[in-house]
């Protein structure tokens, strides 16, 4: 069967026979580099098509259909038009600093990518420390975003600014605690070896209770961590028109609007692999026969398909619910997810030390 | 330009506290319109707001005085596009009155139908905006599905969606469409099964109603002493529904509640536009059935002149109390025309019920506020 | 409460009121300086005269009239039209926004349709025309070559 393992190692072998390790390291890494940028293309093109989609069908609408079958070449087009549009810098501007924030938010989302396994044994840096590189990296965010928000000169643009550095920065911490929750499960920061350690079950499902409301802890704080509604204060339209985007247009708007996406990609693909197991097929306990049926279905179609569940369900929240309140926003996290959190993590501490998880 | 809030043109010179100061509008998508707010902020917390208007003044009340009395009608139309047939009915009134001319049953039943599937319209899409204001998109298309069966009937009926001009002096401009009465009823089928979504989506919905308690309180005295009128007044207890007070056309022959709640606040609000819209259908209902036969259109003369002296006529709009008064000197064209209009009063509480609270509030209040630029510019 | 009985209470009050009936409601005419304290003693018992609906000018080529609506909110049913004259040259009036907080803003476009001068308005700023506007748009002799309103 085809999967992407063999075809990785098939290419290593033929660099390795044909060139020097360096030479073969430096043409892996531009490939990398390559299949980066163009995942973030395609993601984003994917997200902007579904999300209309999703959105459209929860508000008994049709969504995109005129451009292409069923509109799927709808966002293609969008962004030829983005590209097109003249990238104005206002003259009042910090102009260093507002070019370079769409750029920051852009790599922070980038860098997150390395440790995340798409596949059995797809993966492009299998640190060992992956889970605190990915709680590290993703806090960075803020700093494009308040860049952005100072430098247009703007007022409502500083508002938003300001919102989001609040809002990120708390809801870190839950999401941190929630991380956390299987770190102590799994005893390992490494990426492989937790997924590893849902081959008998996923953690959702093995973890009791606390690992479930670990769970919703998780998808609460990551959607207000990217921005999402219904925690989207940063860019609330009707109270702040655009928040810290405001003033941007063109392709360098175009960045941070493809940043949101590819930031609740990779939120996604984090809470999947953390608590459904990435890329490992469902697999219950002692059911030889179940667990090998799950086994034909590609690793890489498990850990997209939960994926895309988990975005799925940020995006269902945003068609649903009305915005929070600046303060009700930070009295959420302070008064109660911070709290729970604490608290789970001894719970589940205790569980891990007494061993009574599946 | 402005004595007291300049248009800070430079951010870094700030306020004397380091205070914000934000201009909201004309163009904010919050505003609906052109309604142009300065906000003193302080951080997040609202220090003053102070209404620029004019933006939409089209000076209705001059263009009114060279306009004979069938014209002005539609100019009115205009003013609150959203309640557009009630002002066509407030003009008419007030000149039937003037000229005592004698109205038929008939254009009576259909005018209290047509406000009231108006004043359900105007309800529809005002919970949609007001939703739309606190982030949530999709009450709006909910509430667009049956407001559409509504400017689909008006369309089939007036020839028009928004600015109909189907209510003249006497009457009705034309008989209502052969289809109406059963269109009507199949909306009011389908309003009836759907307006529950609504509640499901909005009403019960734990961030709204964090969102909207407790925002932007009215008490009953400032409502008073603010002049304001309609759903927001009634939400803070004061009872003052035109069409129970001084009943006009076939209301007085109606059975219907006056919703008033007593809490005064954005929720408050809220609830009293989706009860009234409940009650709206319940009129329809017990009209519906019995149009009465005749002529829709009483004998008028060719030209309308009024007597000389001064007639003033209140309706409920959608937002409030509409009134229309004139100063006649007994020619053909009022010599000084001067509506009241709802949201201006509506509009002048504003900075005393939202200082103080969050930006995010502000949006809440003045969504609830239900305000329509071009009926307060006129 | 009647129509005689408001009459008898007014005049009680302020003396010089003229009164007239032929219109729907009861008319009030005073002398623009006594308005103010005719004001207040509607606004306060018995009479409760605390909703001001309708507060407008009226240009009669010759003076202005001052026209302000009351009702009162226990007792919709009562309808009182307070008149006041004011000079056309020099039109200057007492504020009533201290009784009725609602005046604040209809003063405001009474001052710039009409240029009445409202004395002791806390904020008597244009509010819908911008500010370097010359001239009262709503008197009767406002000409406007650029933006003709005459149909």
């Amino acid at each position: 069967m085809l999967s992407l393992e063999s075809i990785t190692k098939t290419t290593q072998d033929w660099l390795l026979a044909k060139f020097s390790p360096q030479i073969a390291l430096t043409i892996e890494c531009v490939i990398v580099i390559l299949l980066a940028i163009t995942l973030f293309a395609v993601l984003g093109l994917v997200l902007v098509l579904l999300e209309r989609k999703v959105a459209a069908r929860i508000q008994i609408r049709l969504g995109p259909n005129r451009v292409g079958p069923g509109g799927i070449f709808q966002t293609a087009a969008d962004t030829l038009k983005l590209i097109m549009k003249e990238g104005l810098t206002p003259d009042t501007a910090d102009k260093f600093l507002f070019n370079l924030a769409p750029f920051v938010v852009m790599m922070v989302a980038m860098l997150l990518l390395a440790p995340i396994a798409f596949a059995k044994n797809f993966q492009i840096w299998d640190i060992n420390i992956g889970v605190l590189y990915i709680s590290s990296i993703s806090s960075l965010s803020v700093i494009g975003i308040l860049m952005a928000g100072w430098a247009s000169n703007n007022k409502y643009s500083l508002l938003g600014a300001m919102r989001s550095g609040a809002q990120i920065v708390s809801y870190e911490l839950s999401a941190g605690f929630a991380v956390l929750t299987i770190v102590v499960l799994t005893g390992s920061l490494q990426i492989s070896e937790i997924v590893a350690s849902q081959e008998n079950g996923w953690w959702l499902f093995k973890g009791h209770i606390p690992v479930v409301i670990a769970f919703v802890l998780y998808i609460i704080a990551v959607t207000a961590e990217t921005n999402r509604a219904p925690f989207d204060l940063a860019e609330a339209e009707s109270e702040l028109t655009a928040g810290f985007h405001t003033e941007y247009s063109g392709m360098k708007f175009a960045l941070f609007f493809l940043a949101e996406y590819i930031n609740i990609f990779i939120v996604c693909t984090i809470g999947a692999t953390l608590f459904l197991g990435g890329w490992m097929p469902l697999h219950i306990g002692h059911w030889e026969g179940f667990n090998h049926i799950m086994d034909f279905i590609p690793s890489s179609v498990w850990f997209m398909g939960k994926t895309f569940f988990l975005i799925f369900l940020i995006m269902w929240f945003r068609w649903t619910f009305p915005r929070l309140r600046v303060d009700q926003l930070l009295n959420l996290e302070w008064k109660y997810l911070l709290p729970i959190s604490l608290f789970n993590l001894l719970l589940v501490t205790v569980i891990a030390i007494m061993g009574w998880h599946f | 330009m402005y004595n007291q809030t300049e248009i800070i043109k430079d951010t870094t010179n700030l306020g004397p506290e380091g205070e914000l100061v934000v201009n909201m509008g004309p163009q904010h998508p919050a505003t609906h319109g052109v309604l142009h707010l300065v906000v003193t902020l302080n951080g997040e917390t609202i220090k003053k707001i102070e209404p620029h208007l004019g933006y939409i003044h089209r000076s209705i009340e001059k263009m009114c005085e060279s306009l004979t009395y069938r014209q002005f009608i539609y100019v009115t139309s205009r003013m609150d596009y959203l309640s557009s047939h009630i002002n066509n009915t407030a003009c008419a009134l007030l000149v039937e009155k003037g000229m005592q001319i004698e109205v038929p049953e008939r254009a009576k039943v259909v005018r209290t139908i047509l406000n009231e599937l108006t004043r359900i319209a105007s309800h529809e899409l005002w919970i949609g905006a007001m939703a739309m204001d606190l982030g949530a998109f999709t009450p709006f298309f909910y509430a667009f599905r049956e407001r559409e069966m509504i400017t689909d009937i008006m369309e089939e009926t007036c020839g028009a969606r928004l600015t109909m001009n189907y209510i003249v002096p006497g009457g009705l401009m034309y008989d209502i469409h052969p289809d109406f009465q059963t269109k009507v009823k199949a909306f009011v089928k389908q309003f009836k099964e759907k307006v529950t979504e609504y509640e499901d989506l909005v009403t019960g919905n734990v961030i709204f109603q964090s969102r909207t308690k407790g925002v932007g309180v009215l008490t009953a005295e400032d409502a008073i002493s603010y002049g304001c009128s309609g759903p927001v007044a009634r939400a803070s207890g004061v009872s003052c529904d035109i069409r129970k007070i001084a009943p006009y056309d076939a209301y007085d022959r109606v059975e219907f509640d006056e919703i008033v709640e007593t809490a005064g606040d954005s929720f408050a609000r809220y609830i009293v536009r989706v009860k009234e819209m409940n009650q709206s259908i319940h009129i329809i209902e017990q009209l519906i059935d019995n149009i009465p036969e005749g002529d829709f259109v009483g004998k008028t003369k060719n030209v309308l002149k009024l007597a000389k002296g001064e007639f003033y006529q209140r309706v409920e709009t959608a937002r409030g109390e509409l009134g229309v008064y004139i100063v006649s000197e007994g020619g053909t064209t009022p010599y000084r025309i001067k509506f009241r209009s709802p949201g201006f009063s509506n509009l002048s509480v504003l900075d005393h019920i939202a200082k103080g609270s969050k930006i995010g509030d502000l949006m809440a209040t003045m969504g609830t506020l239900d305000l329509v630029i071009p009926d307060i510019d006129r | 409460m009647t129509n005689e009985e408001i009459k008898e209470y007014i005049t009680a009050h302020a003396p010089e009121a003229i009164f007239d009936e032929t219109g729907e409601w009861l008319n009030i005419a005073v002398e623009s300086n006594h308005l103010k304290p005719l004001a207040a003693v509607l606004h306060g018992q018995p009479m409760q005269m605390d909703y001001l609906f309708c507060l407008t000018c009226v240009d009669y080529k010759t003076h202005l009239t001052m026209v302000y609506h009351l009702t009162s909110s226990t007792n919709r049913n009562i309808n009182i039209v307070l008149k006041a004259n004011v000079d056309r040259a020099d039109p200057v009036i007492e504020t009533v926004c201290d009784i009725w907080r609602t005046a604040e803003m209809l003063e405001r476009e009474v001052f710039e349709m009409f240029g009445v001068e409202f004395l002791h308005h806390p904020d008597l700023r244009k509010l819908i025309l911008e500010e370097d506007f010359k001239g009262y748009p709503l008197r009767k002799d406002f000409e406007d070559p650029i933006n003709m309103i005459k149909l």
